[in-house]
């Protein structure tokens, strides 16, 4: 991203166009990323409405996976996971970079 | 007609506040702001203002609820003393950083420990560095004076910085003086209706305050804010004009007493000014020709004026009503800095007077002015910092 020229006329610091942090990818500062295991999700979506940024993909209702640019590898989309009979959909595994 | 009146400092600053009728207050009380405060919330409970009262839990709570209100656009003051503004003092740089126009009152009290509820300016001289704006104030007219002009400078369009109106606690806050009231209409029609920039509740132009900036321009912020300071000298100027013409009384950015064609000077802040002027009066009688300088605007400081009306004494004796353990106290620092671009300098010490509440008389005052004396007599220079009126 460009960086903005801050100027006296500027007031404090703010956000003019909310909204903007699909424009600030995070995912560069992850160490443990999500492992998805379709066979063990029931599409209860606790994992995306959980995810503190936007990782979590879903169409039409349905968990689709995740998108790594927003990622940090908190690892609370794992730890919510409900699964199915004790064994979860989504587990962290470290990332070896 | 002028309305003339006997009243506390916390009495004659709140009244200033009802003529102002802001939207917003939250403040939680402490001694000895608590009663400017608690006669703030008569009104508010009497319906003489509109002014929504927020009571908080602590003054941590009361600046951040004042930080929100003002971000939503509303025009917002609160109170506070000593600890309750040293409790403060994160969110203090918040709304400086901010840029958010808050004005409060700060009634000048001892920090702890050992525990004391008097009058020094440890908790002001402490928030020194926040970014705020800082007027003092001699008198409760100079308190009810400053904090109605106090609105108008952080909320000018190219400043746009929080303010803090200094006067000293139970000296002035709980004692008893004249004060000359202007009517209501008028400070409703000097200060004028507040309008917000870049407001949270502004739906249709929507925005988010706070984000976090990082090293690529948090260095470039702190710049502006800085720069932003220094218009501060003109519009606190052109505000005193216009006050002038309201009130008939003239402010600058300091004030002189017989300093023109002094040979040493003394440089005090808030009440113990108006002693000193009283004792230089008689030290005149006595030969001593001795003046007198009180900023009033501490920060942001105008080195270049203050050096400019200093620059002919032969000595200079700064007054400090706090200390900074180990180092020279807050004011003598500034003046010292303010007279270092001349080549020739007046001989200058710094003298520690009144923490705590400790009674700063006239004869403590004479003392000094008789050491000044004495030195530039004798040539023999004093230990250049030291306490004064310490029980022997």
């Amino acid at each position: 991203m460009k960086t903005r020229v801050i100027r006296k006329t500027d007031k404090g610091p703010m956000v003019k166009n909310p909204g903007n942090s699909v424009l600030i990818k995070t995912g560069s500062w992850r160490s443990f990323e999500p492992v998805y295991t379709r066979e063990n999700c029931t599409d209860c979506l606790l994992c995306w409405l959980y995810c503190p940024d936007m990782a979590v993909t879903v169409a039409e209702g349905k968990m689709t996976g995740f998108n790594l640019e927003y990622c940090k590898g908190c690892g609370i989309c794992a730890l919510e996971c409900p699964g199915k009979k004790g064994n979860k959909a989504i587990q962290m595994r470290k990332e070896d970079k | 007609m002028k309305t003339y009146a006997a009243v506390t400092g916390n009495e004659a600053m709140a009244e200033a506040l009802r003529q102002v009728n802001p939207d917003v207050c939250a403040a939680y009380p402490i001694t000895p702001q608590t009663d400017l405060m608690q006669n703030f919330s008569d009104f508010t409970a009497d319906g003489r203002v509109t002014t929504e009262m927020i009571l908080v839990e602590s003054e941590h709570s009361a600046m951040s609820a004042c930080i929100g209100a003002s971000a939503a656009g509303g025009r917002v003051v609160t109170a506070t003393s000593g600890p309750g503004l040293a409790l403060m003092w994160e969110m203090l740089f918040v709304a400086a950083g901010m840029r958010l126009p808050i004005v409060m009152p700060v009634v000048n009290r001892a920090l702890s420990a050992p525990l004391n509820i008097h009058c020094d300016h440890s908790d002001a001289m402490g928030a020194r560095d926040s970014g705020w704006i800082q007027l003092w104030s001699e008198n409760a007219q100079e308190a009810y004076d400053n904090l109605i002009q106090a609105f108008r400078i952080a909320e000018h369009p190219r400043i746009q910085v929080p303010i803090m109106v200094c006067m000293d606690g139970f000296i002035i806050s709980h004692s008893i003086g004249m004060v000359d009231f202007l009517p209501d209409e008028v400070v409703k029609r000097f200060v004028g209706e507040f309008k917000a920039q870049d407001t949270l509740l502004d739906v249709t132009r929507p925005v988010s305050y706070g984000p976090l900036v990082l090293a690529d321009q948090y260095h470039e912020y702190k710049a502006v804010q800085d720069a932003v300071m220094t218009d501060v000298f003109d519009v606190a100027l052109s505000v005193a004009d216009e006050f002038a013409e309201i009130s008939g009384k003239r402010y600058g950015l300091f004030d002189t007493y017989r300093l023109e064609d002094a040979d040493f000077g003394l440089i005090a802040l808030n009440s113990a000014a108006g002693t000193c002027k009283d004792v230089i009066d008689e030290a005149r009688k006595a030969g001593f020709k001795v003046g007198l300088l009180k900023p009033r605007l501490f920060r942001p400081f105008p080195y270049r004026q203050i050096g400019d009306a200093l620059k002919h004494l032969k000595a200079a004796c700064v007054l400090d009503r706090a200390d900074s353990y180990g180092a020279y106290g807050p004011l003598f620092t500034e003046i010292a800095s303010s007279l270092y671009p001349y080549a020739t300098k007046p001989l200058m010490i710094n003298r520690i007077y009144g923490l705590g509440g400790r009674d700063f008389l006239p004869v403590d005052v004479f003392g000094v002015i008789q050491e000044v004396a004495g030195a530039l007599e004798t040539g023999v220079v004093p230990e250049t910092k030291k306490y004064i009126s310490l029980r022997k």
